[in-house]
């Protein structure tokens, strides 16, 4: 697969796919090949070209509809990124629905964009913010579900933590959350590249994920909500494109999605994330799901058999998704990962924006691989050869 | 792999070092160096001599990667028992000697251990690490002449 990603044409070892992934070129060509030959502002102009980019915008909502199997396009709202996506939920529909003593419940795996926002709205309101917490094994406990009450309002959940790995099993939480008619929002940031995300299955209220770490451009996120609420909530950004009359005092708005798209939007993203739904598909998420598995085996195996690690990850591979945080034990995550860079390899390291989950787990910072359908076994081998070094390189200072 | 000859045999003896790495009985100034993005936290507490005009005693606590804790040690090491007035041309040497500007001879012995820093440039990201616990200390003792 590697050959379809240019960057990776170098000798590079990009094992940091949680937080961007790299670009296949279909993608890179789709974006070019729109500035070349449709650019036009859409829903403006009565030419064709700008026809043309309405049409390649449009469909886009289509083809993501289609892509998370949302009942409606209506339903689909193209933001910035993820975080824009859950900004959005917290101000326009959070703001209006949380009163006095209400509860907002997050796992507290949460992203800081899926929990600094709701603290925001929460002090506003003077709601409750409460947290469920992991278990030894990384896991959100059926206990901790009690949490959820006749009081909760929002529950924010992540499909896949960007720090453990962990898969949640969304649909039972979102179960538990329907019977004490809470919303369910989900960041799927971390699993739309590696499973399928069915929000009619799930039963998702609202569901965000970024275009980037799927194969896509940056720039570009999906917001998904279920059309009863999403027309009931007041707009986030207003301006151009989003308004059907404006008086001096007074404006009625467009229709969804468009009534949550104002300004200009990002075409190209939409072009890009559309190339990317494609060569997801043409893959098929079967396919990615056995390559993925068996590499995340292979690592998980072969980094188990470094004693010099400390390993944050679910005991069950079934409940893993391809995030594997970890540390070398006496030497701080920022000391390895640049002496990694200089071999070439790019994990991540640091508080991966989840500063109350490692607070939580009694660490500051850890390293972070992550995997995508363009690595391989070398790549593990490579970075295992590399942690060992990096490991000889402290021995004898870290035990003296 | 120029970049590694940053984790030498010095640094890496200051970094695990627990010579400083302690808390003074008494202090005149206290202070904490934070770094959001890696979450390194470094306290300073610096104790003055009677006259306020001597940096008598200096430690650290916190937790950080190598090179900030190494940068840390070596600050202590380089700056107590320096007058302040000296304490802060020395600060200055050394972001110079980061940034990457032109220091005279005298300047760089000032520094003494603080000179393996030299090349942190190489590594961008690391920049930070290496200037947490100096920024924090510039700030003390700048707060400490208006006030």
């Amino acid at each position: 697969m590697k050959e379809d990603f240019p960057l990776l044409k170098s000798n590079v070892v990009y094992l940091d796919s949680a937080a961007t992934s790299q670009k296949p070129s279909c993608v890179i060509d789709s974006i070019s090949n729109y500035y070349k030959s449709i650019n036009a502002n859409p829903h403006r102009g009565a030419y064709n070209l700008s026809v043309q980019a309405t049409s390649a915008y449009d469909n886009a909502h289509e083809v993501v509809k289609e892509f998370i199997n949302a009942s409606s396009s209506k339903e689909i709202i193209f933001t910035k990124n993820a975080t824009e996506s859950l900004n959005l939920i917290a101000y326009s529909y959070g703001l209006d629905n949380l009163s006095e003593g209400d509860e907002v419940v997050l796992t507290i795996m949460e992203h800081h964009s899926d929990l600094v926002p709701w603290q925001e709205i929460c002090k506003k309101n003077k709601a409750i913010l409460k947290y469920m917490y992991v278990n030894e094994n990384y896991e959100i406990s059926d206990s901790e579900l009690e949490k959820i009450t006749s009081k909760t309002k929002i529950i924010g959940i992540t499909h896949v933590s960007n720090v453990s790995g962990t898969i949640n099993d969304v649909k039972k939480i979102i179960s538990v959350a329907h019977k004490h008619n809470a919303k369910v929002v989900v960041d799927a940031s971390q699993s739309i590249a590696h499973m399928k995300v069915d929000v009619q299955d799930m039963d998702a209220d609202f569901l965000v994920f970024s275009s980037h770490k799927m194969y896509g451009p940056m720039g570009i996120g999906v917001l998904y909500g279920k059309e009863e609420l999403l027309k009931n909530m007041t707009p986030f950004l207003m301006g151009g494109d989003m308004i059907e009359y404006v008086y001096e005092q007074d404006t009625s708005y467009a229709e969804l999605p468009q009534r949550f798209e104002a300004g200009t939007q990002n075409v190209e993203g939409a072009v890009g994330l559309v190339e990317a739904i494609n060569y997801i598909n043409k893959i098929g998420y079967d396919k990615i799901r056995e390559h993925e598995r068996e590499l995340l085996k292979y690592s998980r195996s072969k980094l188990e058999e470094l004693d010099f690690l400390e390993l944050y990850y679910p005991k069950n591979i079934d409940n893993h998704s391809s995030v594997i945080s970890f540390n070398i034990k006496g030497v701080h995550p920022h000391d390895a990962s640049s002496i990694l860079d200089t071999m070439n390899i790019c994990v991540r390291s640091g508080n991966h924006c989840a500063q109350p989950f490692l607070r939580s787990l009694g660490i500051d910072s850890t390293l972070r691989m992550s995997l995508a359908i363009y690595n391989d076994k070398s790549d593990i081998d490579h970075l295992v050869d590399a942690l060992i070094k990096v490991n000889k390189m402290f021995e004898k200072y870290k035990e003296s | 792999m120029e970049e590694l000859d940053i984790y030498n045999e010095l640094l890496m003896e200051h970094a695990y070092s627990k010579k400083n790495k302690k808390e003074l009985d008494s202090y005149d100034a206290c202070s904490l160096g934070h770094n959001p993005n890696c979450g390194d936290e470094i306290k300073l507490e610096v104790k003055l001599s009677e006259d306020k005009k001597l940096i008598e005693d200096m430690s650290f606590s916190g937790h950080g990667c190598a090179i900030s804790q190494a940068s840390t040690s070596i600050m202590i090491d380089t700056l107590k028992g320096k007058s302040i007035k000296e304490a802060k041309e020395i600060i200055n040497i050394y972001f110079k000697m980061i940034r990457r500007e032109n220091i005279t001879k005298e300047d760089s012995k000032l520094l003494k251990d603080a000179m393996i820093l030299k090349n942190i440039s190489n590594m961008p990201a690391r920049v930070k690490c290496a200037m947490l616990a100096w920024h924090t200390l510039d700030d003390m003792l700048n707060i400490d002449k208006k006030a």
